[in-house]
């Protein structure tokens, strides 16, 4: 038996134990039914959507089914790099993530549902990739990963796959408001030379085929998403650059305060829906 | 800064052509097209844009194809025209799967006067603000667009009227 199914064993028993806690405690979030398939969750606040759906839900049928099989989703590949690279040790300090959080399952279940945060310090939002690598450079004294190495992919991957099952929980508090409301702002913004904004596909025409696309509701309960255009896991950011683009928009860096805020703000829109790191879609 | 540098070299050849150009506008300036004037006035459902663009009657077969191309019009990827989804088995690349944004457009022309086809073309926004389809025929206004799309219209004067012939026969 390798490391990595024995982790799976656990955490298919926590993913039931969660499930039985969440039937018993929130009513607004219908999370993973009987059959493992996503359901529609009423928003707790009021905004363009009056059901929310996964990304899950508007995705094909093979594709789903790559998602749903605990061995043949292609993610697993960079779930089990994490796992290997959480116990390794690197930089000039000696450490691995392993040295100060221990147990990944327990140290780093339902932090995917409250990311990204208001980081004081920097007195802005930092994201899970930027969490990571902050922990690499002060803690670990390492290098930082880039952006798309496959380290902080497969890092990004493992830490979010331990809260899958659990509702996205983003709560609006007096520090991160200001940031939610510059991601709101841009969600709602025309840009490009297409002059589109984010809801003109996401929450005016979900459900609907734009040219072979079905246009699902934009979450990111899933990320880093394995998309099967790219063959590979890909970053909340990415996505937005990708979108961006699309419009014939200028995309902003990977790791922007700007993607930053709108990741707060998209995050918050799928507040209720499960973790599915990783995800698969086209 | 590199940026004013290309602007000024980029304007004193634009002066040598014989197009002077007011230097503190250069940075904007040096990559605007520039449109065919236009007359907007009422139809009868929707404001509309009766004379020609470009005074020269549109190609059909040629609007086809823009209004297939995924870097032209794109209208397929919005809207459905069941006369040309009926070629998709001898060419599903270029005819299947069309959009489900915007309503069919089978008929189009029994609802709207070619005026007001050809404002839809244009600007679409001043028709229908809110609308998610974009203005072909308009090159500003716009927040953060791509640099190689600066100025430029999605689609050229003649291309709207290559367009608008075709919609013409969606009676
Ligand atoms: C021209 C239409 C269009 C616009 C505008 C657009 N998107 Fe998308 N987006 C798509 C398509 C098509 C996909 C792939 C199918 C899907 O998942 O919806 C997609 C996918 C996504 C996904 C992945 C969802 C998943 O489940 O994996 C996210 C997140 C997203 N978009 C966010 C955004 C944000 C944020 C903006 C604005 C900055 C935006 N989109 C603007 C068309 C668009
Ligand atoms: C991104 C989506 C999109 C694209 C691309 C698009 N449209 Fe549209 N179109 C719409 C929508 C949506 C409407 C309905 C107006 C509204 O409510 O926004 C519309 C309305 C129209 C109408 C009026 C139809 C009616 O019955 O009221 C015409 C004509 C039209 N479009 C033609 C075109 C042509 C021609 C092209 C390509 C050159 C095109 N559209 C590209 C989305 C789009």
């Amino acid at each position: 038996m390798t490391p990595i199914s024995g982790i799976k064993m656990m955490k298919k028993m926590i993913k039931l134990t969660v499930g039985v806690l969440l039937l018993a405690g929130f009513s607004t979030s219908a999370v993973l039914a009987a059959d493992g398939k996503s359901e529609a969750v009423k928003p707790a606040a009021e905004f363009g959507l009056d059901e929310i759906w996964s990304g899950y839900h508007f995705a094909k049928k093979e594709t789903q089914a790559l998602q749903d099989d605990d061995f043949d989703n292609p993610g697993n590949l960079w779930l089990e790099e994490g796992a290997a690279l959480w116990s390794k040790v690197d930089g000039d300090a000696k450490k691995s993530c392993q040295s100060c959080h221990n147990d990944a399952s327990k140290s780093m279940k339902g932090v995917a549902t409250r990311y990204p945060v208001y980081y004081a310090p920097r007195k802005k939002l930092i994201n899970i990739e930027q969490r990571i690598n902050l922990c690499r450079t002060e803690q670990m004294k390492a290098k930082p990963w880039k952006w798309k190495s496959k380290q902080l992919l497969a890092m990004a991957v493992y830490v979010n796959n331990q809260s899958k099952g659990m509702p996205v929980n983003i709560r609006i508090t007096a520090e991160n408001k200001p940031f939610w409301e510059k991601g709101k702002a841009f969600y709602y913004k025309r840009r490009g030379q297409l002059d589109m904004s984010c809801a003109h596909c996401h929450e005016k025409y979900y459900g609907k085929h734009i040219r072979s696309n079905v246009l699902s509701q934009g979450h990111i309960n899933g990320f880093p998403t394995y998309r099967l255009k790219w063959q590979k896991p890909g970053s909340v950011h990415r996505r937005f650059k990708g979108c961006n683009k699309q419009v014939r928009a200028k995309p902003y860096g990977l790791g922007s305060d700007e993607y930053n805020n709108l990741e707060l703000y998209v995050k918050w829109r799928g507040n209720g829906l499960p973790v599915e790191t990783p995800a698969v879609r086209n | 800064m590199k940026l004013s540098g290309i602007a000024t070299v980029f304007c004193s050849f634009v002066g040598l052509a014989g197009l002077m150009i007011q230097p503190a506008l250069a940075g904007d300036k040096d990559k605007m097209m520039m449109l065919v004037k236009y007359e907007i006035s009422d139809g009868p459902a929707i404001k509309a844009i009766n004379k020609s663009l470009t005074g020269k009657p549109g190609d059909p077969k040629k609007g086809e194809d823009l209004m297939a191309n995924r870097k032209k019009g794109n209208c397929f990827a919005c809207h459905m025209i069941s006369s040309l989804a009926a070629k998709a088995k001898d060419n599903p690349k270029k005819y299947a799967d069309m959009g489900e944004i915007g309503p069919p457009l089978d008929g189009v022309a029994g609802r709207y006067t070619e005026g007001e086809l050809r404002m839809m073309l244009v600007d679409s926004h001043k028709v229908f603000p809110d609308t998610i389809m974009p203005s072909f025929y308009r090159n500003t206004g716009f927040t953060r667009i791509k640099g190689k799309f600066k100025g430029k219209t999605v689609l050229k004067a003649q291309e709207v009227e290559d367009i608008l012939s075709l919609l013409k026969t969606f009676k």
